[in-house]
């Protein structure tokens, strides 16, 4: 699904973010990524977004090397990728009822298809009925889940989140886990980064471990060592 | 609540896609028109000062396009005085008087002859007394032409005079054109200041527009973000401020037609009371539909032309 190829990225203060990193991730699997912070998680899933470049190696994204596709196409590759961000990235001008529907219009998808998978994003993430809500009136586990709503409602095949529960508590954040943990089951591939340890042990998926900006270790699903 | 897979969309038809593309055009259209709205008073304000600037180049327009109309209106009102020589025999004045009437440059001949003449002069100058002493009339017989229509204009009137100078028993013609040319001129000096300032106060709009849609830009920069990172393309995104530069401009086209309106409402009792002082029933004239249609359509497309160069400038700028 997606592959690694001794990536490398350097930003332009001088910043050496990642080193010579290489990994496959699977289709239909679900990973942590790890470590501490400016380890070059960030940095990794900004790269799957295309929101970086790298400035070396090979990234291949569902059979297609992306790493020099052109400005232009980087909007209808995005599509294929929902994003969750640490501080939701919800635009408060809007109902949530437009937040989620945002990238379906963005698809140009007719309205009273939007209507209804917009409704089915809602009822996934429990928050059905509030659509004509504003987001400010929600709280921070409602807005992140909202937030993992839009990511979503278009059908990803590939689901990345950076810190989703950064600043939730450990009971929401399982309960935002879990939700990952449903979309993962009906074969999205997920990739989330965290530094929740505990909370990533207890789910017991692959875990990439970075340091530094290289692979420290990766564990595998059921704690053996795999890359 | 269970979790949907990902499945691939149906591909719609190229007529579905059309329909889609043209549903999103008028949702965007009227969507930026209900987001102006909301902030009414500051963006009233921005469609006040391209009103502003487009009424000035309307106006003066529509003034030159009536000052032509009248001068032709007024030359009507001009006619060509010959003098016959003081030896024309008075046979041959009517014989003069009938031949010219058969041009057809000529709508009407008129004579006058000297004792007539010379009776109106010593009325009209308050000379009687002077006059009275003169033993012989120093006045020559004249015929008054009125030109035909269609002959009215200026350089009618002149090729007119000069062929009347050719004709036998002719002394002296006088047609007094002079006026015309000098309005006309001076119509056409303002004309191309009318153009100057038209072509200024357009770029003016353009960059007040330019203006407004960058402030929008930098206002919505969180949005355009969001936008981008969730697959917005390079042109969804430019959409919205495009159509906001559309209204801009089209609200102010309105309110320079409404002002012009206004104005040529005011200036139309005093225009016909100078008029009717040249014995003239000229009326001042709007824009009519055509006019009406161009300004709007040319407004319009300065606000789209200033939103185009925001946005081709500060968009590529937010990037996630």
């Amino acid at each position: 699904m997606i592959r690694f190829q001794n990536i490398y990225k350097r930003y332009p203060n001088g910043r050496e973010a990642l080193c010579d990193l290489s990994l496959h991730i699977t289709p239909g699997e679900m990973v942590f990524l790890t470590g501490h912070s400016g380890a070059g998680k960030s940095t990794l899933l900004k790269l799957i977004a295309l929101i970086e470049r790298p400035t070396r190696g090979q990234m291949i994204v569902r059979g297609q090397n992306v790493t020099r596709i052109g400005r232009r196409r980087v909007p209808h590759y995005r599509r294929q990728i929902g994003i969750v961000f640490q501080d939701h990235k919800l635009l408060f001008d809007r109902s949530i009822y437009d937040n989620i529907a945002l990238p379906l219009v963005i698809a140009g998808l007719p309205e009273r298809e939007i209507g209804k998978r917009v409704r089915a994003a809602l009822d996934q993430v429990g928050l059905l009925g509030r659509e004509k809500r504003s987001p400010i009136e929600l709280s921070s586990g409602e807005q992140q889940r909202i937030g993992i709503a839009r990511a979503v409602v278009s059908k990803p095949p590939i689901l990345i989140a950076d810190e989703p529960t950064g600043n939730l508590d450990p009971e929401l954040s399982l309960e935002i886990m879990n939700l990952f943990k449903r979309f993962n089951a009906v074969g999205v591939t997920v990739i989330i980064a965290s530094h929740d340890l505990g909370l990533i042990e207890r789910l017991g998926n692959r875990v990439i471990r970075l340091s530094g900006g290289r692979l420290a270790a990766a564990t595998g699903p059921d704690g053996r060592d795999a890359a | 609540m269970a979790a949907t897979p990902p499945r691939a969309t149906r591909r719609p038809g190229p007529l579905q896609l059309l329909r889609g593309y043209v549903i999103r055009h008028v949702q965007t259209m009227t969507g930026a028109l209900g987001r102006l709205w909301q902030q009414p008073l500051a963006n009233l304000m921005t469609v006040a000062v391209i009103g502003i600037a487009l009424a000035l180049p309307t106006g003066l327009h529509l003034l030159v396009e009536n000052g032509r109309a009248m001068s032709g209106n007024w030359s009507s009102t001009v006619d060509v005085s010959v003098y016959l020589r003081k030896d024309t025999l008075p046979e041959r004045v009517v014989a003069i008087s009938e031949e010219l009437a058969d041009w057809p440059e000529v709508a009407s001949v008129r004579t006058v002859p000297a004792e007539q003449a010379l009776v109106e002069f010593a009325e009209l100058s308050g000379f009687g007394e002077a006059i009275e002493a003169l033993e012989n009339n120093p006045l020559p017989d004249t015929l008054v032409i009125t030109p035909g229509e269609g002959y009215t204009d200026a350089e009618s009137l002149v090729a007119l005079a000069d062929a009347l100078r050719l004709v036998d028993g002719a002394d002296i013609v006088q047609v007094d054109t002079d006026w015309v040319r000098r309005f006309n001129a001076i119509l056409d000096l303002i004309r191309r200041t009318v153009g100057l300032s038209a072509f200024l106060l357009a770029l003016g709009v353009v960059l007040i527009v330019g203006n407004t849609i960058r402030l929008d830009i930098e206002n919505r920069r969180s949005e355009i973000e969001v936008t981008k990172l969730v697959g917005g393309s390079d042109a969804f995104v430019r959409r919205p401020f495009l159509y906001s530069g559309f209204w801009y401009g089209f609200g102010g086209g309105l309110l320079a037609l409404a002002l012009t309106f206004i104005s040529l409402l005011m200036l139309r009792g005093p225009a016909a009371r100078l008029a009717g002082h040249y014995g003239s029933g000229y009326t001042l004239s709007g824009l009519g539909w055509s006019g009406t249609a161009t300004l709007l359509a040319v407004s319009a497309l300065l606000g789209w032309a200033g939103s185009w160069i925001a946005t081709t400038r500060h968009l590529r700028q937010i990037e996630p």
